[in-house]
C-alpha cells in the first residue's frame, strides 16, 4: 500500500518535473496569440471594432476584452477563423459594430475634389495621392474600403463603390448538390 | 524506328466523335458584321488598347501591347474602323464582361505590312520579344505566352522538344486537319523552335486513331529533308488525356513534371502543334496570331473545321455547320474539359480550339448525384495519380488546407473522374469551386497584409513625425531658457546692456515683420494677383469647412 | 440547370454497381439450394424485403429521395450478405432483425449510402451471435433439404436435434480444443460427416460459386484484384505456416480457404467500398488484416467463424490505413523531393 502511494506519488512528481521544465524550455517568445489574431483579421484598419485598428483589437480579444464578434469587414468568416483559432463557439456579428458590406473601394470624384488633404490624412493605409490644392484619387488597389476617409471630406466628393467581380476575380459557385431527380424536364 | 514509350496511370477512352468533322477539309467563314476582340486572351496582364474608337486599323495591326513580360499582344483580325473599345461580354462561364477593341470590317483584309523576321541572327530575349508582339500563345487551349516557353533551364541542359498533336478530347480535330493539309508550316514550327531551344530530339506525338495525320507529317518530314532533321513522328496509343502536356511527356520521354515546376528543369519542353505553326507563320512571314483553327461540332448538320479570325462572333461561325433546332448551348472546348458560354454570341479567342453545339439529347442532364460510395473508380482512372474521391470530401466540406494537402493544385480538371463515378457527382465541379476560393483568399491575404504593412509604416511615420516635433519643440524651449538666463545674468550685471539689448530685440522684431511679407507681388500681373486673392479666400473657406462637423454638412 | 463539363459521362450507376455484385452471388446461391434446400431462397426473400422496406421508411423520415435510393440496390446487397451469412434455418425474426439493425443502425444513423463506417452486413452479423449464439450455430446437415421441416423451423416451433450439426469449423475446433489436444485435425475430418474433401461437405461447391461470381466481378472491374488476393493470400498463408509446423493441431490452408465464409468474404464482404480502404497499398493492408485476425479468431475464438469481426476489426483502422497509404501524386513520386 505504503510502496503503491509511494510509486504513484513519485511519478507524479517526475511527470510534474518533466512538465514544468518544458514549459520552460520550449516558452515562446513575444505574444504569438496576438499575431495570429491579427493575421486572421482582415487589415481593413477601419476601426469598427471599436479599437483603433486591427492590431489592437487583436490584442483586446487575447487580452479576452473584447469579442469576436465586432469586426464587420471580416465577417461571418472571420468569425468562423477567429473562434478555429480560439478554440471557441462561433456567434453572429454584433450588430452594434456595424454590418458586412460587400467589399468596396472609395472613389474620389475628381471633379468636386477641392485638393484639400485632409482624407489623406484620414487614410490609415496611405492609398489616397495628391498634394494640396491638387486633385485627389484613391489608388483602388491599395484602399481596404475603411470608410474614414467619407467624413473629414468638406465637399463630401468620396463614395463607395463596391468593386465588381472580374473576369479574373470570378469564382465557381460552390456546387449544388442535386438529389433530387429533375422534375417538370419533360416538356 | 521504334520508340519505347511510356504509360500514365488512369485514363478514359470516351467515344470520340472524331470522324464527322474530318471529311471536309478546313473551310473559310465569311467576315462577320463585326469583330469583337477581347485585349485579354492569354494567361497574364491584360494588353493595353492601343486604338481608339474611330481609327483606321489594318489587318494584322496591333491594337493591345503585351502589359509586362507575362501577357502576349493582341491583333486586328481585319482591317476596318474601330466602333468601339468597351466592355462587351467574354467567351468565359462566367458571364461577365472585359474590354473589347470592335472593329467593323471594311472588307479589303488589307494588311499592315509584314516582314519575315531575320530570327536566327537575333539573340534569343529579341525573338522573344517578337513572339510576345506577335501574340502568339498556347493553341491547345491554355493559352499560356509561347515566349515564356522559349527559354531552357540554368540547371538542367535541353534535350527534348515535344509537339503535341494528340489532340486528345472528343469531338475535337483541328489539330488533326491542321497536320493533314498544313504538316510543312508545323513542321517548320517545329524546327524553329527545336533550333530555338536547341533540342537534340523532337518528338511529335499524335494519338493512333490519326492515321491520315501520322502519315500526312511523314510524308513532309521524308520532304523536307535536312529542315526536319531529328524530328520523328510518334503515333501514342489512344487514351484520354494523352494530349495533357504532362501526360504526353510522360508517353513520349518517360518523365513526369509535378506541378508548380517548369518542364525545362526536366530537360524538355511541349508545345501544341497549332502553336508551332503560328511561331513558324510569325517567324517566317511576320504574320501575328490573328485566327485558328477551329472545330464547330455537336449538335450540328455539317460538322467542319473553319479557320477563324478571332473577335468573330460563335454565333456566325456555327451558322454554316447549321445547328439542329434542339440545340441549347454553345460549348468552348471539348465536351470533357469545356465551358458552357453564356450566350452564342461571344467571340472565338485564341483559346477556342472547339465549338460544341450541346442539345439535351447529346450532353444529356448527367443523373441526380448520389454520395461518394468510395469505390475508388475515380482514383482508377485519374491521370495524376489524385485520390479525387478524397479532394471532393475536403473540398465539399470547405476544408480547403486539407485538399491542398490533397494536392488539389496537381488536380489538371481533366474530368476523368466525373466522367466514370457511378454516383454522378459532378467532382470536378467541386474542384474548380475550391480552387477559386482558394485564390481568392490568397488574394485576400496578401490584400490584407499588404494593408497590414502600410498601416504599420504609418504609425511608425506619425510616431516619427511626432518625435521630431517633440524634439524641435524641446530644442527651441532650451534656446529661450538659455537666452533667459543669459539676459538674466547680463541684467544682474548690468543695467544700461539690458536695454539696448531690449533694443536690438525690438529691431530684429521689426526686421522679421518686413521679411515675411509676400514676395515678389509687386511684380505679378493684375490677373495673377487675383488668382492668389482666390487662393486665399478659398483656403480660408476650406478651413472653414473642415472645421465644421460633418453632421452639419450639407 | 448549369451542369459543367465532362458533359461525357460513362454509363455507370451505383444501381448497375450493386445489381451486378447481387447476380455475382447467384451461382454460389444456386449451390446453396442445392446441397441445402430452398430455405435460402426464404431467407433472402425476407431479408430482401425487410431491408427494402426498412431503407425506404427511414429513407423517408430522413426526407430523402425514396425511390432513388432505395433502387440503388445497396440494401439488397446487404439483405443478401446477412441471408448468407447466417444459418440458413434461424427464425424468421432474426433475419428481420438483424437485416433492419443493418439498415437502419449501422447505415442509416451513420448517413446512409456511402457513409457507415461499419460493414452493414457484418455489424449485424457480430451483433447476432453476440445475442443468440446458440440460434447463430445451428447449421442444417448437407443434404438436409426436406422444404416443409424448414420452413416449419423458420416459422414456426424449433425441434432441431438431429437436424442441425456444428459447422466444420466449429465441429473441428470443439474437436481439438475439447479433448484436450488429443485429436488431430486428420482424425477429427475423418470422423466428422460435415467435411467433405476441402472443406466442409457441400460448403466447399458453395465456395466454389462465389468464387466463380468473384472472378465475374474482377473481369466486370468491380472489384479490382488487391482486396480477394490480399485476404486469401494472408489467410492461406499464416494457415499453411502453422500447419506446416504442427499439422496435428492446425488445419490446411485449403480447408481454411473453403471453408466458412471465406470466400464469400474475399470477393463480397471484404470488398464492401463503403467501408473499407481505398489506396491499392490501403486495400492490400486492410484485406490482408482481415485475412490473419479471420485464421486467429477460427483457431482460437469462440465463434464458428471470424470473419465478421475481422472485419469490424479493420474498419475501424481504415482511415489510419487510408491517411498513410496516400499514393504518390503524378510528378512526386520518389527522390523528386517536393
Ligand atoms: S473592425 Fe476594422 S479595425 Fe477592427 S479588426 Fe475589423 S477591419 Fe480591423
Ligand atoms: S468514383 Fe464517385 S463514388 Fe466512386 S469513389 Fe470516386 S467519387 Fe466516390
Ligand atoms: S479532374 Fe483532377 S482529380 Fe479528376 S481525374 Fe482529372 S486530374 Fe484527377
Amino acid at each position: 500500500m505504503i510502496s503503491a502511494i509511494l510509486v504513484m506519488a513519485l511519478g507524479a512528481i517526475v511527470l510534474g518535473a518533466a512538465l514544468g521544465y518544458a514549459s520552460i524550455r520550449f516558452k515562446v517568445e513575444g505574444d504569438p496569440l496576438v499575431e495570429k489574431i491579427d493575421a486572421v483579421l482582415p487589415q481593413t484598419q477601419c476601426g469598427q471594432c471599436g479599437f483603433p485598428g486591427c492590431k489592437p483589437y487583436a490584442t483586446a480579444i487575447a487580452k479576452g476584452e473584447a469579442d469576436i464578434n465586432q469586426c464587420p469587414p471580416g465577417g461571418e468568416e472571420g468569425i468562423r477563423k477567429l473562434a478555429e483559432l480560439l478554440g471557441r463557439e462561433v456567434k453572429p456579428l454584433s450588430e452594434e459594430h456595424g454590418v458586412e458590406k460587400p467589399k468596396s473601394a472609395a472613389v474620389i470624384d475628381e471633379n468636386l475634389c477641392i485638393g484639400c488633404t485632409l482624407c489623406i490624412q484620414a487614410c490609415p493605409v496611405d492609398a489616397i495621392v495628391g498634394a494640396a490644392k491638387q486633385m485627389h484619387t484613391v489608388v483602388e488597389r491599395l484602399c481596404t474600403g475603411c470608410e474614414l476617409c467619407l467624413p473629414p471630406c468638406p465637399v463630401n466628393c468620396i463614395a463607395m463603390v463596391p468593386i465588381a467581380e472580374s473576369v479574373d476575380t470570378w469564382k465557381w459557385r460552390y456546387p449544388v448538390f442535386r438529389m433530387m431527380p429533375k422534375e417538370g424536364k419533360a416538356a | 524506328m521504334l520508340r519505347a514509350l511510356f504509360k500514365f496511370n488512369g485514363g478514359v477512352k470516351p467515344q470520340t466523335h472524331k470522324l464527322d468533322s474530318v471529311r471536309e477539309s478546313i473551310g473559310q467563314i465569311p467576315l462577320p458584321a463585326e469583330l469583337v476582340i477581347p485585349l485579354h486572351q492569354s494567361i497574364g496582364g491584360t494588353p493595353r488598347p492601343l486604338v481608339k474608337a474611330g481609327e483606321k486599323v489594318f489587318k494584322g495591326q496591333m491594337i493591345g501591347a503585351a502589359d509586362g513580360n507575362v501577357s502576349a499582344a493582341v491583333h486586328a483580325s481585319t482591317s476596318g474602323t474601330v466602333k468601339a473599345v468597351e466592355m462587351r461580354t467574354m467567351a468565359h462561364s462566367s458571364g461577365l464582361g472585359t474590354l473589347c477593341v470592335v472593329i467593323e470590317p471594311d472588307g479589303e483584309e488589307a494588311w499592315i505590312e509584314t516582314r519575315p523576321v531575320a530570327w536566327r541572327s537575333l539573340p534569343a530575349g529579341e525573338v522573344r520579344d517578337i513572339l510576345r508582339d506577335a501574340g502568339i500563345v498556347g493553341l491547345g487551349g491554355a493559352v499560356f505566352p509561347s515566349h515564356l516557353k522559349v527559354q531552357g533551364s540554368r540547371s538542367t541542359k535541353f534535350k527534348t522538344l515535344i509537339i503535341n498533336g494528340a489532340e486528345c478530347e472528343p469531338f475535337i480535330t483541328c489539330d488533326d486537319m491542321q497536320m493533314r493539309e498544313r504538316p510543312a508550316g508545323v513542321l517548320r514550327g517545329a524546327a524553329i523552335l527545336r533550333d530555338l531551344l536547341q533540342a537534340e530530339e523532337v518528338l511529335i506525338g499524335i494519338e493512333d486513331n490519326k492515321p491520315e495525320a501520322i502519315a500526312s507529317m511523314r510524308a513532309a518530314v521524308a520532304n523536307l529533308g535536312d529542315t526536319a532533321r531529328d524530328i520523328q513522328i510518334v503515333p501514342i496509343p489512344t487514351r484520354y488525356p494523352a494530349g495533357g502536356a504532362k501526360q504526353l511527356i510522360r508517353v513520349l520521354t518517360g518523365i513526369e513534371v509535378p506541378h508548380g515546376r517548369r518542364s525545362t528543369d526536366y530537360g524538355v519542353q511541349c508545345f501544341n502543334s497549332g502553336t508551332a505553326y503560328a511561331i513558324h507563320e510569325a517567324l517566317e512571314f511576320g504574320r501575328p496570331l490573328i485566327s485558328r483553327i477551329v472545330t464547330v461540332a455537336g449538335n450540328v448538320e455539317a460538322p467542319r473545321n473553319y479557320e477563324i479570325l478571332f473577335g468573330t462572333p460563335m454565333r456566325h461561325a456555327i451558322a454554316p455547320t447549321r445547328a439542329k433546332p434542339d440545340s441549347d448551348r454553345v460549348i468552348m472546348g471539348g465536351p470533357m474539359m469545356g465551358f458552357a458560354m453564356p450566350n452564342p454570341d461571344v467571340p472565338v479567342i485564341k483559346a477556342t480550339n472547339c465549338i460544341l453545339v450541346g442539345s439535351p439529347a447529346l450532353f444529356p442532364p448527367p443523373e441526380p448525384e448520389m454520395p461518394c460510395i468510395r469505390c475508388g473508380e475515380c482514383a482508377k482512372a485519374c491521370p495524376a495519380d489524385l485520390q479525387p474521391f478524397e479532394l471532393y470530401w475536403f473540398s465539399r466540406a470547405k476544408q480547403f488546407g486539407k485538399a491542398q494537402e490533397y494536392a488539389l493544385f496537381d488536380c489538371i480538371e481533366c474530368g476523368c473522374c466525373a466522367y466514370v463515378c457511378p454516383s454522378h457527382i459532378p467532382l470536378v465541379d467541386y474542384y474548380r469551386f475550391a480552387k477559386s476560393e482558394i485564390w481568392d483568399r490568397e488574394r485576400e491575404k496578401a490584400a490584407a497584409d499588404a494593408a497590414r504593412e502600410r498601416y504599420e509604416f504609418r504609425l511608425a511615420r506619425e510616431e516619427r513625425e511626432k518625435q521630431e516635433k517633440a524634439a524641435k519643440l524641446a530644442a527651441k524651449a532650451a534656446e529661450t531658457r538659455a537666452k533667459l538666463a543669459a539676459e538674466a545674468a547680463a541684467t544682474a550685471a548690468e543695467d544700461d546692456p539690458k536695454k539696448a539689448l531690449i533694443a536690438a530685440a525690438l529691431a530684429r522684431a521689426q526686421a522679421q515683420k518686413a521679411e515675411i511679407q509676400p514676395d515678389n507681388i509687386e511684380q505679378l500681373t493684375p490677373a495673377q494677383q487675383a488668382e492668389v486673392a482666390e487662393i486665399e479666400a478659398r483656403r480660408a473657406q476650406i478651413r472653414e469647412i473642415a472645421h465644421t462637423p460633418p453632421e452639419n454638412k450639407p | 440547370m448549369a451542369h459543367n463539363s465532362p458533359y461525357l459521362l460513362k454509363p455507370a450507376s451505383v444501381r448497375s454497381v450493386m445489381l451486378r455484385v447481387a447476380a455475382a452471388l447467384l451461382p454460389g446461391i444456386a449451390a446453396y439450394v442445392y446441397f441445402f434446400g430452398a430455405a435460402i431462397l426464404v431467407q433472402l426473400a425476407l431479408a430482401s424485403a425487410t431491408a427494402l422496406a426498412g431503407e425506404a421508411a427511414i429513407l423517408a423520415l430522413r426526407r430523402k429521395p425514396v425511390w432513388l435510393f432505395v433502387s440503388d440496390g445497396s440494401a439488397l446487397v446487404t439483405a443478401w450478405l446477412i441471408a448468407l451469412t447466417f444459418p440458413p434455418v434461424v427464425p424468421w425474426w432474426l433475419t428481420v432483425t438483424a437485416t433492419l439493425f443493418a439498415i437502419v443502425v449501422v447505415k442509416q444513423l451513420y448517413g446512409g449510402l456511402g457513409q457507415n463506417p461499419f460493414n452493414p452486413a457484418m455489424a449485424a452479423f457480430a451483433l447476432m451471435i453476440v445475442a443468440y449464439p446458440l440460434l447463430m450455430s445451428q447449421w442444417p446437415a448437407a443434404g438436409f433439404a426436406d422444404f416443409h421441416t424448414q420452413l416449419g423451423l423458420i416459422f414456426g416451433e424449433r425441434a432441431l436435434d438431429g437436424i442441425t450439426m456444428a459447422t466444420p469449423l466449429d465441429a473441428l475446433r470443439t474437436a481439438l480444443h475439447s479433448e484436450e489436444n488429443r485429436a488431430t485435425v486428420a482424425a477429427v475430418i475423418a470422423q466428422g460427416a460435415s467435411f467433405g474433401t476441402l472443406g466442409g461437405k457441400g460448403w466447399e461447391w458453395i465456395a466454389a460459386g462465389y468464387l466463380l461470381g468473384g472472378l465475374w466481378l474482377l473481369q466486370q472491374r468491380i472489384v479490382t484484384w488487391h482486396m480477394p488476393l490480399a485476404f486469401l493470400a494472408a489467410l492461406g498463408l499464416i494457415a499453411g505456416v502453422f500447419h506446416l509446423i504442427n499439422g496435428d493441431q492446425f488445419a490446411t490452408p485449403l480447408f481454411h480457404v473453403f471453408s466458412g465464409g471465406a470466400l464469400l468474404g474475399a470477393f463480397f464482404i471484404v470488398t464492401d467500398p463503403v467501408s473499407g480502404a481505398t489506396t491499392p497499398r490501403g486495400k492490400l493492408i486492410f484485406a490482408a488484416g482481415i485475412g490473419l485476425l479471420t485464421w486467429v479468431i477460427r483457431t482460437w475464438g469462440a465463434y464458428p467463424d471470424g470473419i465478421a469481426f475481422a472485419v469490424l476489426l479493420m474498419n475501424i483502422a481504415v482511415p489510419l490505413i487510408d491517411m498513410h497509404t496516400q499514393p504518390p501524386v503524378f510528378g512526386h513520386k520518389k527522390g523528386d523531393g517536393a
